[in-house]
């Protein structure tokens, strides 16, 4: 795809990199060629901090089923918790 | 008959756009030449191990081959994060690659051993920015395009990076132009493709474009699964008999 499209989302959160453990203050989640996974396009999410350089940052590569699957899955957990369901279906 | 050239390589550094010193792989024939030069767009994957291998054949071939890091200002890092960090800023700007494109092409044509001849070859993003080089460049002879998406831009795709589509540069196109895509990529498609033909036959322009059945994008890259081997070895020949005739 080769597309500059991401969306980005401010979170609040922990992820653990190469360092260790450290705070997050953005997702950026989009679909396009991945570094790892044998797949011409996946769903890629880079976990970062804005504030603490290019190396914060949690990257992950999903199949589209994959991505497809873990929203449903964080919805469930949410709920499984007593978490009211969000817009997301 | 193909003889292949013993070659030296080394990581320059060259004072790319706006003085900005970055860091180039050079790789180059042994011997006095001349040699035509070769400008190595890499792809939006990076400045990574693939590229240096593309700029190696090419010395192999008998070119002075440059790849300049196009993300060096992005800082050290892993190839990785310095990708996504470029991508999360909204790529490479336009303006600051012609910039750099042309202090790596002028790197090469200070060279005793260059023949005055450069072409360039672009891959993916690289292959939008070659269409961009083509028109935009101080000094080139030929420029080949590896399935460069966005070519064609929506108006709400247009950002301060990257203020004008490279299609809309169409008309100031200088040089010959190579495209290679495949037909089930999907940037750019085939239906892009099709018109950015028939923007170059409307401008009068010298190209030849190649389309492979059965490959996607990236389908030179060996390293991935979009590596389509028989369309990968064809897209080359196409390569070095396009450069054979435009860089002698």
């Amino acid at each position: 795809m080769c597309t500059y499209i991401t969306e980005k989302a401010q979170i609040d959160g922990s992820g653990k990199g190469t360092q260790g453990w450290f705070p997050l203050t953005e997702a950026r989640v989009y679909y396009d060629h991945p570094h790892h996974t044998m797949a011409d396009h996946t769903l890629n999410i880079d976990f970062v901090n804005n504030e603490m350089g290019i190396g914060a940052r949690v990257a992950v590569e999903l199949t589209e089923e994959s991505a497809r699957s873990l929203i449903e899955k964080i919805e469930d957990a949410l709920e499984a918790a007593g978490k009211e369901s969000s817009s997301i279906s | 008959m193909v003889s292949w050239h013993n070659i030296e390589t080394d990581t320059i550094q060259i004072s790319g756009n706006g003085g900005d010193q970055i860091d180039a792989y050079l790789a180059q024939p042994k011997g006095q030449g001349p040699f035509p030069g070769v400008f190595v767009i890499h792809h939006m994957p990076g400045w990574d191990e693939w590229t240096r291998e593309v700029v190696n054949k090419f010395a192999l071939h008998g070119y002075i081959a440059i790849s300049p890091n196009l993300h060096h200002r992005i800082g050290p890092g892993s190839l990785d994060d310095v990708v996504a960090a470029v991508r999360a800023e909204g790529g490479t700007p336009d303006a600051q690659f012609v910039g750099d494109f042309n202090a790596g092409v002028d790197h090469i044509r200070s060279l005793d051993n260059h023949n005055g001849k450069i072409g360039c070859i672009g891959f993916c993003s690289g292959g939008r920015q070659a269409y961009i080089a083509a028109s935009k460049a101080t000094y080139l002879d030929a420029a080949v395009d590896c399935w460069g998406g966005r070519v064609m831009m929506k108006e709400t795709e247009l950002t301060e990076r990257m203020p004008t589509a490279p299609f809309d540069m169409t008309s100031d196109i200088k040089v010959p132009l190579l495209g290679l895509f495949g037909n089930e990529d999907e940037a750019p498609s085939p239906e892009e493709v099709n018109l950015t033909e028939q923007e170059l036959q409307k401008h009068g322009k010298a190209y030849e474009f190649h389309r492979y059945d059965g490959a996607g994008h990236g389908f030179f890259a060996a390293h991935r699964t979009s590596y389509c081997i028989e369309q990968a070895l064809d897209g080359w020949q196409k390569v070095f008999t396009f450069y054979e005739k435009h860089l002698s």
